[in-house]
């Protein structure tokens, strides 16, 4: 289908582009989410505000032990190497296995998080890691931990006069290990059940699992997970209430499989 | 509401009229006349129009007009003299990659990016990256055995 009519505005700088959200603005990055969607016409903004072109929007950069990725930045720049060092390596895994790759040559990884979609790869991701989102709004910049950005189905933290700048993680040790297992029948589709586990020496093993129609849900401490996958797996899932029972074995096959990845 | 939409298609600097709304491949196809590009499922999952956007391939129903303005688009229609596209074309022939061609000139722009960008690509890997690309003839034998052959070719 076509999309219904709407206005577009290409800002030239950081305040015009608030300014256009402050007017009602939607944002748009690289249009991989929200594009099938105004095509379907389950979006119908009256005028998108794309970002793409803002300075310093894509982009790695790393401070001290804080990699710093850009908002704009592609999944495809990531699956090809833009972060540093062994967190460079998991998320290029991730990115690798997002959609496909002419999908992953404009869609952004601030884009996807910001249009919160359960079943996005770094939806599922990012919460694992102790990181914070850069948000630029009106009164100035703010974070928000990874874990409680993403809020609901296509929901998030962000108020609609803010953007999504950047993600700020931790830079990790060679030795952190790492699971992902995200089921698609297909590669490439929307992923029914997402879990991924990070274990770094002398830190809590962390879990997330999404792609369940609802926010990610994050284990803090997943050392009884790391020690017993199936058994833990089973106990976390039947205590998520998930309503189909094929989630709920996709759901626990995919945290033990994460899990005995990371232990 | 119509506005000119200024981009560079095939080498060639173009201005056409166009909707904000209406994706790449309306443009080109109903703008410019360029109907290799092929509309199929518009909503970037099936290939069909997926053209080269400022040097690596992209969904052409996912890039709307004004998101176009500027860019630099290369469309099956562009690809005269390149040696890779040429090799390709020679292989899809010989190995009975194509039937009735609709999914074609996507396959096309997605095998080039796959034996540029991955040159020691072996079958599964060349199967993975075609998941973004659908062919309802062929099974994918014949495209997947296509692209192994250029690749074997350029390994010499």
């Amino acid at each position: 289908m076509k999309p219904a009519p709407f206005d577009y505005a290409r800002p030239a700088d950081w305040s015009a582009a608030l300014a256009l959200l402050a007017a009602g603005a939607r944002p748009v990055a690289g249009g991989q989410s929200l594009g099938p969607m105004l095509n379907l016409r389950v979006a119908t903004p009256e005028k998108l505000a794309d970002l793409r072109h803002l300075p310093g929007y894509a982009g790695v950069t790393q401070q001290g032990g804080t990699i710093r990725i850009g908002a704009g930045t592609t999944h495809a720049a990531i699956e090809d190497g833009a972060v540093p060092g062994r967190l460079g390596a998991i998320l290029a895994g991730v990115a690798r296995r997002i959609a496909y790759r002419p999908v992953r040559n404009r869609g952004t990884i601030g884009g996807s998080l910001a249009h919160a979609d359960p079943a996005a790869d770094w939806v599922a991701v990012l919460p694992c890691f102790r990181g914070e989102a850069v948000v630029l709004g009106p009164a100035g910049e703010r974070r928000v931990k990874l874990e409680r950005f993403v809020t609901g189905m296509l929901a998030t933290a962000l108020s609609p006069e803010e953007l999504l700048l950047a993600v700020e993680l931790p830079a990790l040790p060679e030795a952190a290990r790492w699971g992902h297992w995200k089921f698609c029948r297909k590669p490439g589709e929307f992923s029914k059940a997402t879990a991924c586990v990070l274990a770094v020496p002398g830190e809590a093993p962390r879990a997330v699992l999404a792609a369940l129609d609802a926010p990610p849900f994050v284990v803090a401490d997943a050392s009884a997970l790391c020690a017993a996958p199936e058994a833990e797996a089973a106990r976390l899932v039947a205590a998520l209430d998930v309503a189909d029972p094929w989630r709920a074995a996709i759901a626990r096959t995919a945290l033990r499989r994460a899990a005995e990845a990371a232990s | 509401m119509k506005r000119p939409i200024s981009l560079t298609v095939n080498g060639r600097a173009e201005t056409v009229l166009a909707e904000p709304r209406t994706h790449l491949a309306g443009l080109l196809r109903e703008g410019l006349r360029l109907t290799g590009t092929h509309i199929g499922c518009e909503h970037g999952v099936c290939g069909a129009c997926t053209v080269e956007v400022d040097g690596a391939p992209a969904r052409a129903c996912l890039l709307h007009a004004g998101a176009a303005e500027g860019a630099s688009v290369r469309t099956v229609e562009g690809f005269d003299g390149d040696a890779v596209m040429t090799a390709l074309r020679e292989a899809f022939s010989a190995e009975h990659a194509l039937q009735c061609g609709y999914c074609t000139p996507g396959m096309l722009v997605t095998a080039r990016d796959i034996i540029l960008r991955l040159p020691d690509a072996d079958e599964a890997r060349v199967r993975e990256e075609l998941a973004g690309n659908l062919c309802r003839c062929t099974g994918y034998r014949g495209i997947v055995r296509a692209i192994l052959r250029v690749l074997a070719q350029r390994r010499g």
